[in-house]
């Protein structure tokens, strides 16, 4: 064996070590508690069990699905113009950008708890009006909003990252080939970030959809995602089989939704997961 | 060759924050002209292609076209189509792809566009590379698709910036060829960027020499190389030694204390002249029969001929000659009467013409500076 092979392996094992022991042992884990009963026999009773958490899968699905696409339309033109702009303006935007990640998710969620509640921010001043409280805790909105706001910069990011790579002179060619600003976005600037767009969607999609926390806040208990379902399993109930096999058939259908996703970017786009 | 004028360029500046690229330009382009805007970087070439574009608006002035102003005109209403200087095609679209995107904009039916794009890779060449990506071209093929992605949308006027600069230099020499032929066979007018001389000399019907945001000259090659308008174009066009001389009278000047005979009239009596004298142009003869005689201080072999420096009281002329001379021989220098050529004194006076610090590493590291611009 050649010595540059062998050095490859020693700068890799780390990071080898790292993921066999937290990676791939834990999901031989998840796997062996979803396909076994409490004495430790085979069964596949808790994946039969998951047809009673139908609905719950559908919601978690469904709001993570409308907190992508709402963060999507929102990144997606901000990203652009943040890109044609001066170095200066771009850094103190992209600062803004990450400025609320400095701080914990936990910490932020409770701020919104603080906002939306009956006698949050939001109500106190509409109530200087003399308008009646608006009930948001609680409510889907609130949990999608938490989501979108929550998981912006992950969509903001790597759009951002592919649109800045674009070369102008690909974007001056497009007009000199007779493209408007429309046909400009349509032929160059959306095919040429797509690949931002995949691992953005990827990126917002796959905590959106096994959050718990923020839908437990915001959602003042009301109500119960994929991720609060698991949750109680383990805490509540205690019957880690069940809550692995809701594990297992979430991470199932996000792998398949990745490689989905995947398919619609060229194969050298630089995906993140 | 056609006399109306396509593209005219009327008291045409720009400023870039505060700094004039261009001052006060005028140029009229003829229909179906190969035209050579020539010039270092930072002399305001490219800026005036973009101009004409739509890319950049002149602060002052007006571009025409036919003889209409394209005032506001977007890049895309207007009637060119421009080759990058670092071809700029889309990375996500094939060979023909490429090709296709304009005529697609412009909703051309599939099947015409077919045959369009059938055409245009038979011009330059490139029949089969259809579903090539374009990422996998060699720097030649990348320029060849993106001279046809621009010619296909059938412009009137193809605006090329540098199109050659970033190839070696036996490709460039194919391809300065094969784009003459193509300017031929398509009849359109070519609006052509390059800071190489010989490239300009070669291609063009008029040559526009430009520097400090100005034109110094317009001209075919051979009026530009042989009756060079000021010291600057005498400099930057092909070698020369440039002399301060004195019109004694029309047809005789004086130049290191010796009169001449010489081609060129009409200026005052002992008015202070510029006269230029190409390297290729000097005899070197037997000290008895030289007109002037210097010290031979340097002999270079350039394959056609010897590239010889000869220090004649204290001015190093360069002369270009097949015969071999040595470093400290003693030799006269033979001028006829038309090798001279007397340009009036300009504020480029003094400044070139010179061999003292001649040397090829400096010529070198300048022509690396100006590939990007």
């Amino acid at each position: 064996m050649n010595k540059k092979r062998l050095g490859s392996i020693a700068l890799n094992s780390p990071y080898t070590v790292w993921s066999v022991i937290f990676i791939v042992v834990p999901l031989f884990i998840v796997a062996y508690y979803a396909f076994t009963d409490k004495s430790g026999a085979f069964t596949i009773d808790n994946i039969v069990q998951l047809k009673e958490y139908k609905e719950i899968f559908g919601i978690s699905i469904l709001y993570s699905v409308i907190a992508t696409l709402i963060t999507l339309l929102i990144s997606y033109p901000f990203a652009y113009f943040l890109s044609r702009q001066s170095e200066m303006s771009r850094r103190l935007q992209m600062m803004l950008v990450m400025l609320p990640m400095w701080m914990n998710l936990l910490i932020r969620t409770y701020s919104w708890m603080n906002i939306l509640e009956r006698n949050g921010l939001i109500n106190n001043f509409l109530g200087m009006f003399g308008i009646e409280p608006i009930k948001m805790i609680g409510t889907p909105g609130a949990v999608i909003f938490g989501m979108v706001y929550n998981y912006l910069p992950y969509m903001i990011l790597p759009i951002y990252t592919v649109m800045s790579k674009i070369e102008p002179s690909l974007l001056e060619a497009a007009e000199d080939l007779g493209c408007n600003g429309f046909n400009k976005l349509r032929r160059v600037i959306m095919p040429l970030s797509l690949p931002g767009v995949v691992s953005g969607i990827t990126m917002v999609f796959v905590p959106s959809v096994s959050t718990f926390y923020i839908s437990q806040k915001l959602g003042d208990g009301k109500i119960t995602l994929v991720g609060d379902a698991i949750e109680r399993q383990m805490q509540t109930s205690y019957n880690y089989n069940l809550g692995a096999s809701i594990s297992l058939v979430l991470m199932v259908m996000i792998l398949i939704s990745v490689a989905v996703m995947n398919r619609f970017s060229d194969e050298d786009g630089g995906m993140v997961v | 060759m056609n006399s109306k004028n396509i593209i005219e360029l009327k008291n045409i500046t720009v400023e870039f924050d505060g700094e004039k690229v261009l001052d006060d330009l005028n140029l009229s382009i003829k229909d179906k002209e190969f035209v050579t805007l020539l010039g270092q970087s930072g002399c305001g070439k490219t800026t005036t292609l973009r101009i004409i574009a739509g890319f950049i608006q002149p602060q002052t002035g007006d571009v025409f076209f036919d003889g209409k102003s394209v005032k506001g005109i977007p890049p895309y209403q207007r009637p060119v189509n421009t080759v990058f200087q670092r071809y700029a095609l889309f990375p996500n679209y094939n060979v023909y792809d490429n090709i296709a995107f304009g005529l697609r904009v412009s909703k051309v039916p599939e099947k015409e566009i077919e045959q369009r794009v059938k055409e245009m890779l038979a011009l330059v060449n490139l029949q089969g590379f259809e579903k090539r990506s374009v990422a996998k071209l060699s720097g030649g093929q990348q320029q060849r698709v993106a001279i046809a992605r621009a010619v296909v949308n059938q412009p009137k006027v193809l605006l090329l910036d540098e199109p050659l600069a970033a190839l070696d230099l036996k490709l460039r020499k194919d391809m300065q060829n094969e784009l003459k032929n193509i300017q031929r066979k398509l009849g359109i007018t070519f609006i052509y960027v390059t800071h190489d001389q010989e490239e300009a000399l070669s291609l063009s019907d008029t040559v526009v020499v430009m520097h400090e945001g100005k034109i110094q000259q317009i001209g075919t090659p051979i009026d530009i190389y042989n009756e060079p308008e000021n010291a600057f174009v005498a400099d930057f066009i092909g070698e020369s030694n440039i002399i301060d001389g004195n019109m004694i009278s029309d047809y005789k000047v004086s130049l290191v204390g010796k009169t001449f005979d010489c081609l060129d009239k009409g200026f005052e009596a002992n008015e202070p002249v510029d006269v230029v004298i190409r390297p290729e142009d000097v005899d070197i003869v037997p000290v008895e029969k030289g007109m002037l005689v210097g010290e031979v201080t340097s002999v270079l072999f350039r394959g056609v001929h010897f590239e010889i420096i000869i220090d004649v009281a204290g001015f190093k002329w360069m002369i270009q000659t097949t015969d071999e001379s040595k470093v400290g021989d003693t030799v006269g220098l033979y001028i006829e009467p038309d090798a001279i050529h007397v340009m009036k004194k300009s504020k480029y006076s003094g400044k070139y013409g010179d061999y003292s610090s001649y040397s090829d590493e400096m010529d070198k590291m300048s022509e690396i500076e100006e590939v990007d611009e």
